[in-house]
Formats: structure tokens, sequence, C-alpha cells
């Protein structure tokens, strides 16, 4: 070990991947150094190639992937030199690697333990019979409760934030010197982000430097020293996490730090609402249980009621597992509530049959957080509009013409209408979706995570869409989400759900403002936020 | 899907899941082996003729023998009676008189079914040695090592198995003399039949294999694993072969049908003893007690390995243990 020198150290760094057709440069030219015992983040939307950045550190940038770089040294050994052995021996463990997605990051078909041991043989950074309590002993040391029980487990057989803490166990097993955590909250719920979080400042308490790669500002303003801020292959901007996110230089990082939906602070303009609206849709005493494998029960919805008002955005807020899906699912009379009813128009949907529930199915459409499985693959633009329209046997003349303002409403160009969702942005992907759920001139739409697999810029922007939509046409929604700061800009009311009840309701202000329930309450607390008082681990 | 509770499952608990998807599969298998033994029963007076006559075979026989067939099938009953008779005969075990062959139709399969199963054995073991080999060989993504192995396989599953045997024979036997052209005879014998038989299995199931190991390494765990510092060959051993290996549970049973069919081929052109040579000679002395006899065992075999099939899903996958 060298003292003197950065742990890490990186100029002119360049990745490039070469296909039949062309070369992408996804890393044009960045220079970075991580100190011992630092933390350092990049921060950038997809695409930015913060993510390829991380792999060329550990030589996983992929197969067609070609890597240049002026320095590249790890403890002053220059990795451009490195045989594939040596590559082998640094990985896992000198540095660790955390990938996003615990579910497919950890071996579905292996027991978490025997992922976790893993490295640990690989190194022999144990002798081999001590390998199992090693295993159990850094479950345990990541936040694991019952770790000779869960060490048997598979990964599917672990919450969220289980896995997490399992896959960050492997990644630290054999004692690297630097941790790379590519996106390690993304797909976590508030409040188990927030433990997953404190586990990663934990690890680095005892010196090891950390690389965290994110696209979430306010993870990295709870966690970094120093921070890059990445945008199609370069470094905007760099610096002290304070003084970046504090005093932002670059255009680009001021917009991404804007486009954060923060709960209590309004980016959005919310369209008037009626006076005397009327009610469209009201769920009553909903309740569905689902079997589980074995005899357990598990209850989605109890005694869920509440009433979507013409032209209002009613959010539906809760972590996963809250029952919030199955309601929506409910609502749109995919699944029949064990009891309780679901009244469209004052009719409830099991009184419709036929040709009056098609009729009524028109009338409150759905988006879901992912397009490209929700839309027909094999459908160009122009044919997944006019499909709804062929339903209602609109003429040909009529549907070009509505389709022209479908498009206008969303704000697409069209120009887009002869490509497939495939070669569509993931925001002209979720407008496209809009666009067809609009086309059936729907009362509510149900939106069920409609912008959570979205970058922060474009999310503001289908955000800002629904909400021209909805100040146009009148259109309520059912706003579904996990989101505080997303379902605090698009709504007017709020119901907040847990194990499947509404544990309160009301007015989005008050219930942010002035959240009664201890529920309520724990969750607006676990929002990180990029706050000035936020404290940071000095490095 | 809403609601994600994690239920501890101990390892008894698995057992008895495993217990019940056993039940319910041989169950089920009861049931397909009780129509195959009726299809049998009607296929038998189906045949042109007197039922007692397509029994014998023709064969010469006295009256006493004759009266007895009738006694033991119970031919002057209704067919009720009839199906009855013939349904509690194969549970006990019974599977007729072979006039022909002159002995029970179970002892003449009972004699010839270890040399068949020696045969089925090789070539299993051929396919499962060869395919994995060959897969891990060939995952890869330079394009000439995919069209090569691809042209290969093309060409290897579409090699009808006894012209395969017979061009084995005269290289290998005639030519060179490294293994004998006939017999039974201990393993040598076995070479080249069990080679000429597995050539389009090895075929398929590499071909599905590789392109589930291509499929599996694109996997982020894959990822995960090398950023642990494992080896490219523990990666494919470890990690990739096992997810691999579940889309080739699903075509086993397909192939286990192809094989026996292709043992009855095979066997004729290495002039070995076995099922396929009892089944020809039955066929062609419309033999009917021992193509009976046969068609049930096929039955069994299909079943039993079905059920295999569905253990070895168990025992790769975890995730359909639900």
């Amino acid at each position: 070990m060298n003292a003197d020198v950065p742990l890490l150290s990186v100029t002119g760094l360049e990745v490039s991947f070469a296909s039949r057709r062309d070369t992408v440069r996804a890393v044009r030219g960045v220079s970075f150094e991580i100190g011992r015992g630092q933390i350092v983040a990049i921060v950038g939307e997809s695409g930015s190639g913060k993510s390829v950045t991380a792999r060329s550190l550990v030589g996983l940038a992929g197969d067609n992937a070609s890597v240049r770089a002026d320095t590249l040294t790890f403890d002053g050994a220059d990795l451009r030199e490195f045989s594939a052995a040596r590559w082998r021996a640094l990985r896992g463990s000198r540095i660790g690697f955390v990938l996003q997605d615990a579910l497919g990051s950890l071996d579905p078909l292996r027991h978490i333990g025997s992922e976790i041991a893993e490295p640990l043989r690989e190194h022999r950074t144990v002798p081999a019979r001590s390998v199992p309590g090693e295993v159990l002993r850094l479950l345990a040391e990541v936040g694991v409760p019952e770790p000779d029980r869960r060490a048997r487990q598979y990964s599917h057989e672990l919450s969220g934030g289980l896995r997490q803490r399992a896959l960050i166990a492997s990644a630290i097993a054999a004692g690297p010197e630097l941790l790379i955590a590519d996106e390690p909250t993304t797909a976590l719920d508030v409040t188990v982000q927030r433990h997953v979080l404190e586990v990663l400042r934990d690890r680095t308490r005892d010196g090891t430097a950390m690389l965290l790669i994110s696209h979430d500002l306010a993870v990295v303003s709870e966690l970094a020293d120093h921070v890059y801020v990445m945008k199609d292959g370069r470094f905007v901007e760099d610096g002290p996490t304070r003084m970046v996110l504090d005093a932002p230089r670059h255009p680009y990082t001021r917009a991404l730090l804007a486009a954060v939906p923060v709960p209590g602070v309004r980016a959005l303009r919310r369209p008037e609402r009626l006076a005397q609206a009327g009610t469209v849709l009201e769920a009553k005493e909903l309740h569905k249980t689902y079997r589980l494998p074995g005899r357990a029960r598990l209850t989605a919805a109890d005694g869920v009621s509440f009433a979507v008002r013409a032209g209002e955005t009613l959010g539906i807020v809760g972590e996963s597992g809250s029952g919030k899906t199955t309601v929506g699912r409910m609502l749109m009379g995919l699944l029949e509530p064990d009891s309780g009813k679901v009244e469209v128009d004052g009719r409830p949907w099991t009184a419709l049959r036929g040709a009056g529930r098609r009729a009524a199915r028109r009338r409150i459409q759905m988006i879901y957080q992912d397009p490209l499985s929700s839309l027909d693959p094999r459908y160009t633009a122009r044919q997944l509009l006019e499909e709804p329209l062929q339903v209602t046997r609109t003429p040909a003349a009529e549907r070009r013409r509505r389709v022209a303002e479908l498009l206008d409403y969303v704000g697409l160009s069209a120009d887009l209408l002869g490509r497939r969702a495939r070669e569509l942005s993931g925001g002209q992907r979720q407008r496209l979706a809009i666009a067809r759920a609009l086309a059936g001139e729907p009362d509510v739409i149900v939106c069920d995570e409609p912008v959570s697999a979205l970058d922060v810029s474009v999310q503001a922007q289908v955000l800002e869409v629904l909400n021209r939509v909805q100040a146009r046409l009148g259109v309520a929604y059912v706003f579904i989400s996990h989101h505080l700061g997303v379902i605090y800009q698009i709504s007017d009311r709020v119901v907040v759900m847990n194990k499947g009840e509404v544990v309160e309701s009301g007015d989005v202000e008050k219930v942010f403002t002035a959240p009664e329930h201890p529920y309520t309450k724990s969750l607006l607390a676990a929002v990180p936020r990029i706050s000035p008082e936020a404290e940071t681990i000095p490095g | 899907m809403a609601g994600v509770l994690t239920v501890p499952a101990p390892r008894d608990r698995r057992a008895g899941r495993l217990a019940r998807l056993l039940g319910t599969r041989i169950a089920a298998s009861v049931v397909v082996l009780w129509a195959a033994v009726t299809a049998v029963f009607f296929l038998l007076r189906l045949m042109p003729g007197n039922t007692v006559d397509v029994l014998l075979a023709r064969s010469q026989v006295s009256p006493q023998v004759r009266a007895q067939v009738i006694a033991a099938y119970r031919l002057d009953g209704s067919v009720g009676t009839q199906y009855l008779a013939y349904l509690g005969r194969v549970l006990t075990g019974d599977l007729g008189e072979s006039y022909v062959l002159r002995e029970p139709v179970a002892t003449a399969i009972g004699q010839q079914l270890p040399d068949s199963l020696a045969l089925l054995a090789a070539t299993m073991v051929i396919t499962v040695v060869a395919s994995v080999v060959l897969a891990i060989l060939g995952a890869s993504r330079r394009p000439w090592v995919r069209s090569s192995f691809t042209a290969v396989e093309s060409l290897a599953s579409s090699v009808p198995p006894f012209w395969l045997g017979l061009l084995l024979l005269t290289v290998f036997s005639f030519t060179l003399h490294w293994f004998p052209a006939i017999g039974s005879g201990g393993l040598p014998g076995l070479v080249l039949p069990s080679i000429a038989l597995a050539a389009s299995a090895v075929a398929v199931v590499t071909r599905v294999l590789r392109e589930g190991l291509l499929h599996a390494l694109e996997e982020p765990f894959v990822v995960t694993a090398r950023a642990r510092g494992t080896g490219e060959l523990a990666v494919r051993f470890r990690h990739v072969l096992r997810h691999a290996l579940l889309p080739v549970t699903t075509i086993l049973g397909w192939m286990a049908g192809s094989l026996i069919g292709g043992a009855v081929i095979v066997e004729i052109v290495f002039s070995r003893a076995g099922i396929g040579r009892l089944t020809l000679s039955a066929v062609q002395n419309r033999d009917m007690p021992v193509v009976t006899g046969v068609v049930l065992l096929a039955a069994v075999i299909f079943v039993v390995v079905n059920i295999l099939v569905d253990v070895l899903n168990w025992i790769v996958d975890p995730r359909t243990r639900g």
C-alpha cells in the first residue's frame, strides 16, 4: 500500500463501443481521482456514460468496448497493462462492485450464502473451513436479520432491501479498499433506501473508499464528499458535494437540480379545480386477499374507499407491497375485489356486462411504468394511436385528424408516427402511451408509476404533459406512485396506503405539511433531501 | 403484484412440496398408462380378423391352446368382461404369451431389455458430455465460431441415424477395424451404435444449451460474478450452465421418445440384440402380444422420463418450487 498516491487515478478515460454500423463514444475523456476513504459520486442521467465509466475501472466495460486512458492507476499499479489474471485478482478482492438491481445481480439459482462465499473462496480471503462463518458475519454486518436462515435462501425469497444488503455483503466480502456502487438504491422504497445508505456509509467509516454512481442527486448529497456531474460522456462540473449542489455553475447541473421533484416545492402549476365536480369513479370498502404458497395469505386491500372527482388528480402513495397496484387493477375492473365495489359513474363494475362493460372500459384508461412492455412492439406509433379509434368505428379521415390532435396534446412530432415503441426514447414512449390512453376520450386515467423509470429531466417533462392535458381536457387521474415528490407535484388530493389500508387521506398540501398518521410521518422523514444542513462524512 | 412477503421455507417444507409434486405427477402418469392400456386393448379388437387369430399370429397351435387363449382373455364374454380381464392381467404384470416365440412376452422383453438399456445409457452419457463440452466451447460472440457450430449442428441433426450408422461401420469397422461391426458384446460394441444414435440428440441439445449459455452470459449476475474476480470457466460452470439447462430439461422428454424410435433402427443396422430387433420381428410376424407389450413398455419409459424431467426442473430451478 502506497500512502502518498491517490487510491484511484484516472485521466483522459475514453470508452467507445464499435458495432458493425457505427462507433458509439460512451465516455469522452474524463479524469478523476479517488483518495483512500473518500466517497466520490458520478451523477448523470441514463446514457451519460456513468455506468460504463464505473465498469471500465474493473475491466468489465464489455467485449466490444475499447478503453483508452492517459492514466488509469489503482494504488500505483497501471491498470492499462493488466492481464486477465491480474484483473481477476483485483476484482472482488481490492475493488468491490455493487450493481444496480439486486434481483438480477444475484444468481437466482444459488443461495445467497453461496453468492457471498464466492469472492471469499475465489481470493482465499479466509481458510475454506471458516467461509460459512464469515458469510454469516458479513450478513450480520450489513444488517440482515437471522443470517443463518437467510444464507440458505434464494434471492427471490428475500425482500428488495435484504437482497440489496446481500449484494453489498458479497461485494465487501473480501475487504476491498474501493467499493463501486452503481445505483445501489434505485429500485428501493424510501425507508429501505435510507437503511441501505446507512449500510454503505458504515462501510466507509473504516477507511474504504467509495465510488457512487447515481442519477439521484439527493442520494448523492447524503453520502458523497466530491461529486462529478456527467453528461454525454463528459464531466460538465465537479467539486465538493455541498458546493456543487448549493451553487451549481453549469446550466445542466442547475437544470438537473430544478427537475428533482421535492415534496413541498411546487414546480407545476396545477389547473384550477371545478367547484362542484361530480364523482366519476368511486372505490367502496375494497377488500382483496391473495393466497400465497403454503397457507399464508396476503391482504393487499383492506377496506379501501375513496372517490375520484371529475378533472382532479388523486394520488395513491405507498411503498411496494402496500397494495396500491392491486387497488389500481380493481379500479380498472381487471381484478374482482373479494368484497366491496368500484363504481363508474355510480354503476358498479359487477353490474356491467358485455357491451356496457366495454363502453365503461373506454372511460377509464391506464398507463403503466414500462410502456415498452405495455405497447405492442410490432405496431407503429400510428397504429397504436389508431387502434382505439378503430374500436369506436371512427371514419378514416376523422382518425387522421384525431391522431394529429392526440400528438399535439402530448407534444410529440408527427415524424415519429412511423416508429415502433423500441425506436422511441423513454419519454417519447410514455407520451405515446398517454396519447393512446386519451384516444377513447376517457374520464379517468389510472397511472401506475408512470414516471418511475424515467430520468429526472424526462420525468419533469412527462409530468408537465400530464398536467397540461388535464388542464385542456379535464380528465381525472388516479396517480399511483411510491415517489412522494412526484405525488406532491401532480396531485390535488392524496391517499396514503400501507399494508392494504388507507392510513391517511386528504388534500395534498395538508397531508404533506401536517401529516397525522405516524406512517405518513415516517415516509416523509425518510425522503432523501438536498438540504444544506445534511451532514456528510469527512473524507 | 402488490405485496412481497418472505415466508420461511425450511428444508422439511421443501421436501413436503417435492413429495406433493411427485404425488400429482405419478397420479397423472397412472391415468396416462391406463389410457395406453385401453388404447392397446381396443386396437387389438380393431385388427382385421378374429381376436384369437390376431393373438395367435398365424402360428399353428392345438385346439387346447386355442381354448386356453379364449379362456385367458375371456374372449367368450362381453367387451366389458374382456376389457376388465385384460386390465387385470396387465396390472399383475402379465403381458400375455407370444405364440410365435413360444414364451411369455414379459420374458422376451426382459431378455432384450438390458442390451437396449445399455445402448440408451451410453447414448445419454455421450449426449450429456458432448453437448456440455461443445456448448461451452461454442458459446462465443465471435461470428465465425457461431456460424461454424450452427452449420455442424444442422448437418448432424439432419443426418438419419441409419445412414450415419452405415457410414461409421464402413469407416471404423470395415476399413480401420477399430470396432466390431456386429453383435452386442461389451463396451467396444456399444461405441459406434451409441454415437450413431446420439448424433442428432447432441446436435439439438448443444444448440439449445449454447443459446441458453449465450443468453445467460448477458445476465447482470454474470457481471457481478466477474466483478468478484471469478474466472471465465467458473462463471460458465458455476453460474451460467445451470441457467442454460432450464430450456434443455423441457426437450428431454421429447428426446426420450425420439431415442426409443432411433434405437430400433440402430439395433437393426448394427445387428444388435434388443427391444428394437424384437419389435421389428414382432411386427413382421404380426406377433400382437409382443407388439402390445412393447407399446406398453414405451409408454412406461416415456412417463418415467417425464417425471424425472419434472424432478430435474425442481432441482435446477428453485423458483419453480412455489
